[in-house]
């Protein structure tokens, strides 16, 4: 049995004291693998991730690391979000040095810190860039070297690479696998493609339509060593994207 | 009376002009108009964007102060006037809360509006690198909120321009507003287009000002 | 809170609102408020059908008709943004003391309004409906008829508030500068013979229908363009 980092206990969400987003979820998330939540949309996976995050708290349930249990944010998690979130008056250094600012780290040592991320997220030359001068995907390179800086063990991810178009989209995915075994992370990202959760992840969440509820867990174990171009052609790729499109199915109707 | 005398010739505008400048009573009226614009603005800004956060930030206060706001942000004015010359005597004090009392609730609404468009994701962002409820006001709602609350200041200038000479013209015994009253009621009809004149342009020359500094921050704005 | 500070004697101008409300009923029934609305109304409702007619027919064909622009903007713009309000004490010596005073002062300051608000609002007709309609092969009647003005209209109706709060701004500097008649000349009576309560009941009273007027434009809109809600 792998090392168990975090894991949900029977969380539950509702929304407005009548929306049941969320039931019953209990999770095992591994330590140092990608774990990828898959679902229908409104199934409950962002209000899932911001439970893990501590940005919403649960209604029912626990949400625990290493056993204990956890409230509201901490730096053991960071978050890489959906539209960026970057701020639009700070320049790329001063965005990824932010988390490092909140913690009150001396502005000559966060910079130092910021530069070696942005330079292993590929953004160098641009520290001084503001957001609206950078592309999609890197304006997300930004959030993830902002999200590394603070050296959580966990990195939390909403839909990364779903403002990107497609070729972005897939040279993100490989640098991030890259980077993953530069940096020993663990991983828990959201995402609706099928494609990307399978190419990506070592755990394969699946929730059922609202209220959302686990369904399903599968475990690609894709061999990802030889050619990426190859790796999407394995057979055992193609069949486990046929497999998880076909229950998904059912849970839409 | 013909439209001559009421429409005097642009040469004896522009002499009248001249002669104005060389007046004290002028000049005082201008030192008057000036001050009590100054303080009237300032205060406005000062209370305006606090409040403004406040409500932005909190339901409650949004709830009790919101229906006052909105009422006063289009009422006229101009008719509460007569009811701060006794309090506040013929001076000063009543032009300045004229000038806020026309200024303050644009810049209130907008910087609200401004802290109530800031998008959920840069506050979660806040509070997912643990920065306290504090921090994210000040470093990431208020300047997330800084084009609005800037638009709203420009507003509110322009408000306020209209707030002091309003105030002045119908309180009619001070400032600008006496010396409009004395030209007319001696049919100086050059000095009185000459003070107009000297009015506009000063009001486009601070219209005009705040519109560059506006255009300085504005790119903030692109990208969200 | 207003009560407090009456009550705390700040100031003799300054009546608690218990006083100011008893003041309020009185007038109301004894025909005082009635007798004085019955000089303000007439020129007020003339001066806001100018205001709203021309100043939607102005802007409109501006923002059409592109050749005037040069020349009406600027005015139009200086109106907006100038302290108009000074020329007012000059309609006196053009008009006398009449109810033709008081209809210029309030087209003085709406009407500008209403035309810039009207014009903006043509002028951000999104292109690509305007290419859609011209793709259809509409008319140039139907395309200003079935796209330009409905999708102006949010523009034109915020812009007919604004120059409805312009007009009663224009009505009451005209009732207090220039023609002693009306809810203006109550004012200012009221605070000559000292009668405080009296003189906030008549401010109170004019607040409410500008707040109760802008109210009913807002509602109206609601009610004429349901669909518009979405944004
Ligand atoms: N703040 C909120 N208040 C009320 N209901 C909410 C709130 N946030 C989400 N919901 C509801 O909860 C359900 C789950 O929302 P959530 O955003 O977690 O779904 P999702 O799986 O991330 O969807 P998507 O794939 O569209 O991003 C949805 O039905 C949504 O309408
Ligand atoms: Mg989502």
């Amino acid at each position: 049995m792998d090392d168990i980092i975090l894991k949900t206990e029977d969380v539950g969400v509702i929304y407005d004291r009548s929306i049941v987003a969320l039931e019953n979820v209990s999770l095992n998330v591994p330590t140092g693998k990608l774990t990828a939540i898959l679902g229908p949309s409104g199934c409950g996976k962002t209000t899932l991730l911001k439970v893990i995050a501590g940005l919403i708290e649960p209604s029912s349930g626990t949400v625990k690391i290493r056993d204990k249990e956890t409230i509201g944010p901490g730096p053991d998690r960071a978050l890489v979000f959906q539209d960026f979130a970057l701020l639009p008056w700070a320049t790329v250094l001063q965005n990824v040095a932010f988390g490092l600012r909140a913690q009150g780290v001396s502005k000559r040592e966060r910079e130092k810190t910021s530069l070696t991320y942005i330079k292993e997220v590929g953004l160098s030359g641009f520290e001084d860039k503001y957001p609206h001068q950078l592309s999609g995907g890197m304006r997300q390179r930004t959030g993830l070297a902002r999200a590394l800086t603070v050296n959580s063990e966990i990195l939390l991810m909403d839909e990364p690479f779903s403002a990107v178009d497609e070729q972005m989209r897939r040279k993100l995915q490989e640098d991030l696998l890259e980077l993953l075994k530069i940096e020993n992370k663990t991983v828990i990202f959201v995402t609706h493609s099928i494609e990307e959760a399978v190419y990506l992840a070592d755990q394969v969440v699946i929730l059922s339509g609202r209220p959302g509820s686990i369904a399903e867990i599968v475990y690609p174990e894709i061999d990802r060593l030889g050619e990426i171009d190859l790796i999407r052609r394995q057979p055992r790729y193609v069949e486990l994207v046929d497999e998880i499109w076909s229950s998904l199915k059912s849970y839409v109707e | 009376m013909g439209w001559m005398t009421l429409l005097p010739p642009l040469s004896g505008i522009w002499f009248a002009f001249a002669e104005l400048l060389e007046q004290t009573a002028f000049w005082e009226a201008f030192a008057m108009t000036a001050r009590t614009f100054g303080i009237g603005l300032g205060l406005s800004i000062l209370v305006g964007i606090p409040v403004g956060v406040l409500m932005g930030i909190s339901t409650r206060a949004d709830k009790i102060l919101s229906i006052w706001v909105n009422l006063f942000i289009s009422a006229p004015i101009t008719a509460v006037i007569p009811a701060l010359m006794p309090i506040f005597g013929i001076a000063d004090a009543t032009v300045i809360a004229t000038v806020i009392l026309f200024s303050i609730w644009v810049v209130i609404i907008d910087t609200q509006a401004g802290i109530t468009h800031v998008k959920d994701s840069l506050v979660e962002m806040g509070r997912n690198f643990g920065c306290s409820r504090w921090k994210i006001i000040i470093w990431i709602v208020i300047p997330a909120a800084l084009p609005e609350i800037i638009t709203g200041v420009r507003l509110s200038v322009v408000r306020a321009v209209k707030g002091v000479i309003v105030g002045q013209i119908v309180i009619a015994l001070i400032g600008f507003g006496g010396l409009f009253n004395t030209y007319l009621s001696y049919f100086l009809m050059e000095r009185f287009w000459a003070l107009i004149i000297v009015v506009f342009v000063m009001s486009f020359t601070i219209i005009g000002l705040v519109e560059l500094l506006e255009r300085r921050i504005a790119f903030y704005a692109r990208t969200r | 809170m207003w009560e407090l500070a009456g009550r705390a004697d700040i100031s003799i101008a300054f009546p608690p609102f218990s006083k100011v409300a008893v003041a309020f009923v009185s007038m109301l029934f004894n025909g005082e408020f009635t007798a004085a609305y019955a000089d303000s109304l007439p020129p007020l409702l003339i001066g806001l059908c100018i205001t709203i007619i021309g100043g939607v027919i102005i802007g409109v064909s501006i923002g059409l008709v592109r050749s005037t622009e040069w020349f009406i903007m600027p005015l139009l713009i200086i109106f907006q943004t100038a302290p108009v309000s000074a020329l007012i004490p000059m309609l006196t010596y053009i008009y006398g003391i009449s109810d033709t005073a008081k209809v210029v002062a309030i087209v003085i300051l709406g009407m500008p309004l209403v035309a810039l608000n009207s014009y903006k609002g043509i002028q951000a007709t999104s292109p690509s409906l305007l290419e859609m309609a011209k793709s259809f092969r509409a008319s140039w009647f139907d395309t200003i008829l079935f796209v330009i003005l409905p999708s102006a209209q949010k523009m034109i109706f915020a812009g007919l508030r604004l120059g409805v709060s312009g007009a009663f701004i224009g009505i009451v500097l005209a009732e207090l500068l220039i023609t002693p008649t009306g809810i203006g000349d109550l004012i200012t009576y009221n605070r000559f013979v000292a009668h405080y309560d009296k003189m906030f009941a008549t401010i109170v009273s004019i607040l409410a229908v500008a707040g109760l007027t802008l109210g009913g434009m807002s509602k109206l809109e609601d009610l004429l363009f349901p669909s518009e809600k979405n944004e």
